[in-house]
């Protein structure tokens, strides 16, 4: 480790100012800071002596840790689905972990190498340290796309995304709308063919050659996918190989969808991991639980074949589609969720009745927890704004009572 | 009446003084006073070099109001005053000796006009601070309450009723509430801690408090009993002052002595040294500090709000009641620490183990991180008992718009209220600063 501190050292001059690398600072930088905790100790005077050993790394680490369990399960439940496509009765668990991590292989490493090239330069150009921000954005968004979403698209989302949602607003800890979010709704609205329908929700591929392509006429549809074409009184979900998809098997994810959000299971191991280590605020995660449910049983209460998806009970509104991992990984985004403790509990329930109000009666969108969201990102502002004004108007009737009194 | 906060913190860091420690007494060669402790007030000096000044004789005054004095704590002789960048007073040196210049008299005051004028006069104004804006007070204002606190909840800090037993009695405390009292137009509130031994204070409206730091700062007290408004005045003081107010009055002589709790993992033997308002440290640390082979950092005060200050150079700091040595950490290469799974890292994030065991830490003065925009939502807030949006009010701040920090409480806060926040701080931002910064904005702008 010395050695590798030397190395460091020796080619530190190379980026300060004067140096030959001056313009690869901010990333010189940002590997040193990550090799090492840096060296800046507190001002002498005005501040504190001592600081909170956690930073913006250990804290996006720590997301990405969470999100590792709905990774892993997503590489065996794209090699699964893809068994059962292909008729399969056996499942060799490795060659379906591999399947589906070469499959996802490409995907990471775009997004990364896309949204970190461009964090580096705006990172450059503004002579800043580079934000960890990324660390998450990168790994979520392959996680609720696809699987095979085409490379040259998801660079593209990444890149407008990254632009447009982020580094135009002032990097991270400034973006209103959730990035990782943003990058889904570009694809969304501008490829729909590839973002939804019933073929692509499950890996039909050979990646690197690995595995046995489905054939082209093959189709199938996710649940929700499939109560949004839903007619008829009777609804019942079926999975790939035409078997019925029950409960325990949506709660488990063993069900056809995006990479990384089908298994509630995960989803909640994931959960468990950021409100132990406090990384997301729990007022936000339960609130959005707490909205789904209300309004799942509402709209099951009044269940009516025009709106096939009020046939579901309020619970499997929450194993289905990507309603989980919105609430645990991307409502609780504390830059675009709201930040005050009031606005918390409000923004939270929005989010959970507006993802199920929109995939239960919006028969265009089977899935509404994204458009959820990012809906309520807008609104998070207007909310904190509204809890901050309560905030001051107590301390302005502190003032006329006292001037009335007097 | 009892108050009880829950949100704050407690730092767990070795090297605090026994409760039971008696404080030894060290001869103290030489002081100085630095402005730069005394915000809002504009020094003027009142001395020449190598001129003989007694305890109690101004050294120092103040441009708006020249009754206001920083005097000395000892008798001697005017040693240097030392200049810096355009002819800044940074301190005023006085070597201790025999010689004695005029010993100041006060009358025992009357009146409001009069108690104002003995505060001013005999220093002790000085080391009293008001609510807006955490200055000086003006002997000019009418002043709606004052509020006392014998309570320091800071990191280390040894129990200032216990220190106050060493130096004063409860006939100084009552003394020193009798002035007040005169100067208020509402009431004195008393705060004090477990500790406190003496019972309530004739005059005052005694109140208990219960709580984790910062519950020991006088603004969280002063929200939880008459928060201040734009247009009031209060003043603030801490026990110590309170006790050198009645014996001031009582003796006819400035009570210059303190009691220093020697604090902080790099002191061999934590201890209590009874010296004078800002004395020189060398002698107070000699053969204290331990030398363990890395640089170290001496803190006059606590660990969130104190001042660094040289050893070899270096003169006790307001509030000139605690030191503090930690280790610098500017010579340690820590590998990939923001993965560290080390008990040894202190942390109020459940992401560190050291958060679940019961032990002292040993921490430096690294950042641990770099700065960042604000990420986290409700970190301040875990830290502030107040009804104060913290992050809002910095974020005005920033903003430098008058009217949200008026509403969102600015005049009610102090730097060291944000200070348990600065620490917790993901995104390593100079909240103190900034509060400093915004407070001393909004007093030239509506001045």
């Amino acid at each position: 480790m010395a050695k590798l501190r030397k190395y460091l050292d020796r080619i530190k001059p190379n980026f300060e100012p004067g140096g030959k690398l001056h313009a690869f600072h901010s990333v010189f930088d940002g590997f040193e800071t990550f090799l090492y905790t840096p060296r800046t100790t507190s001002a002498l005077s005005g501040t504190v002596h001592i600081h909170d050993s956690i930073d913006s790394k250990r804290t996006m680490i720590t997301v990405v840790m969470a999100l590792l369990p709905c990774f892993i399960f997503g590489m065996y439940n794209t090699g699964y689905q893809h068994w059962l496509a292909l008729g399969a009765t056996e499942f060799p668990f490795w060659e379906l972990m591999l399947y589906g991590f070469l499959t996802i292989l490409p995907r990471v490493f775009v997004a990364y190498l896309v949204g970190l090239g461009i964090e580096f330069a705006f990172a450059q150009a503004k002579k800043e340290e580079i934000q960890e921000g990324f660390l998450v954005t990168g790994l979520l968004v392959p996680m609720i796309c696809p699987a095979e979403i085409p490379l040259w698209m998801l660079a593209l989302a990444v890149a407008f995304a990254v632009v447009f949602a982020k580094e135009a607003f002032g990097g991270t800890g400034y973006n209103v709308l959730n990035v990782a979010l943003v990058t889904r709704a570009f694809l969304f609205f501008a490829y729909p063919v590839q973002m939804s329908g019933d073929k692509v929700y499950v890996a039909s591929g050979a990646p690197f050659g690995f595995g046995t392509p489905l054939p082209d006429a093959f189709s199938c549809a996710t649940p929700l996918g499939q109560i949004a074409t839903q007619s008829g009184p009777e609804l019942v979900l079926t999975g790939v190989d035409g078997r019925v998809i029950d409960t325990w098997q949506a709660f488990l994810g063993l069900i056809p969808g995006s990479f990384g959000e089908t298994s509630t299971l995960c989803v909640l191991i994931g959960a468990v991991i950021l409100l132990g280590t406090g990384m997301a605020s729990w007022r936000i995660i339960l609130s959005v639980f707490a909205g789904g449910l209300f309004t799942g049983w509402i709209a099951n209460e009044f269940a009516s074949q025009v709106y096939p998806g009020s046939y579901l009970n309020p619970l499997e509104q929450l194993f289905l589609g990507g309603f989980a991992f919105a609430a645990v990984f991307m409502a609780s985004d504390p830059v675009t969720a709201a930040r005050t403790t009031t606005g918390k509990y409000i923004y939270g329930f929005m989010v959970g009745v507006m993802a199920v109000l929109i995939r239960t009666y919006n028969t265009g969108y089977p899935e509404g927890a994204m458009l959820a969201v990012l809906f309520m990102n807008c609104f998070a502002p207007l909310i904190d704004y509204c809890v901050v004004h309560t905030n001051m108007n107590r301390r302005t009737r502190r003032l006329t009572s006292k001037a009335s009194r007097s | 009446m009892k108050l009880k906060f829950k949100k704050g913190l407690t730092l767990n860091i070795a090297g605090s003084v026994d409760a039971s420690a008696k404080p030894i007494d060290v001869d103290v060669d030489s002081v100085a006073v630095c402005p730069d402790d005394y915000p809002g007030f504009i020094p003027k000096v009142a001395v020449k070099e190598g001129e003989a000044v007694a305890v109690g004789s101004p050294l120092l005054f103040d441009k708006k109001h020249p009754e206001t004095k920083i005097v000395s704590p000892v008798t001697g002789s005017v040693k240097a005053i030392v200049r810096g960048e355009r002819r800044k007073i940074l301190r005023v040196e006085v070597d201790a000796g025999t010689e004695a210049g005029v010993q100041p008299h006060f009358d025992k005051p009357s009146d409001k006009a009069s108690a104002k004028r003995f505060l001013a006069e005999s220093g002790l104004l000085a080391l009293m601070r008001q609510r807006p804006y955490d200055i000086v007070p003006s002997p000019e204002d009418t002043v709606r309450d004052i509020f006392v606190t014998a309570i320091d909840s800071a990191p280390l800090a040894f129990p200032l009723a216990a220190a106050g037993d060493f130096l004063f009695e409860k006939e100084d405390y009552e003394a020193g509430i009798a002035v007040l009292d005169i100067v208020s137009e509402g009431k004195v509130y008393f705060c004090h801690d477990m500790s406190w031994t003496l019972g309530a204070l004739s005059g005052a409206e005694t109140i208990e408090v219960e709580g984790r730091h910062p519950a020991g700062n006088v603004s969280v007290q002063i929200a939880a009993i008459k928060p201040v408004d734009k247009g009031d005045v209060v003043w603030t003081l801490d026990v110590l002052t309170l006790g050198r107010i009645g014996r001031t009055l009582r003796t006819g002589v400035f009570a210059a002595e303190t009691v220093v709790a020697v604090t902080g993992p790099e002191v061999s033997e934590p201890c209590l040294i009874g010296a004078v308002i800002g004395a020189r440290v060398a002698p107070l640390l000699a053969g204290r500090v331990a030398d363990k082979g890395h640089s170290t950092r001496v803190v006059s005060g606590n660990l969130l709000t104190g001042t660094a200050i040289d050893v070899s150079d270096g003169y006790l700091r307001y509030p000139y009641r605690q030191l503090t040595v930690i280790a610098e950490g500017d010579d340690v290469d820590e590998f990939m620490g923001w993965a560290s799974l080390s008990p040894s890292k202190m942390s109020e994030s459940r992401s560190f183990p050291g958060h679940f065991l019961k032990r002292l830490f040993v921490p430096d003065t690294r950042l641990h991180g770099g700065r960042r925009a604000m990420i986290m939502s409700g970190q301040y807030e875990s830290t502030l008992p107040m009804d104060i949006l913290p992050e809002y009010l910095i974020k005005a701040i920033l903003s430098h718009n008058i009217e949200e920090m008026e509403k969102l409480g600015i005049y009610e806060v102090a730097p060291e209220d944000f200070a348990a926040a600065e620490y917790v701080d993901t995104s390593k931002l100079p909240l103190q600063q900034i509060v400093r910064d915004g407070l001393d904005y909004l007093r030239k702008e509506l001045e």
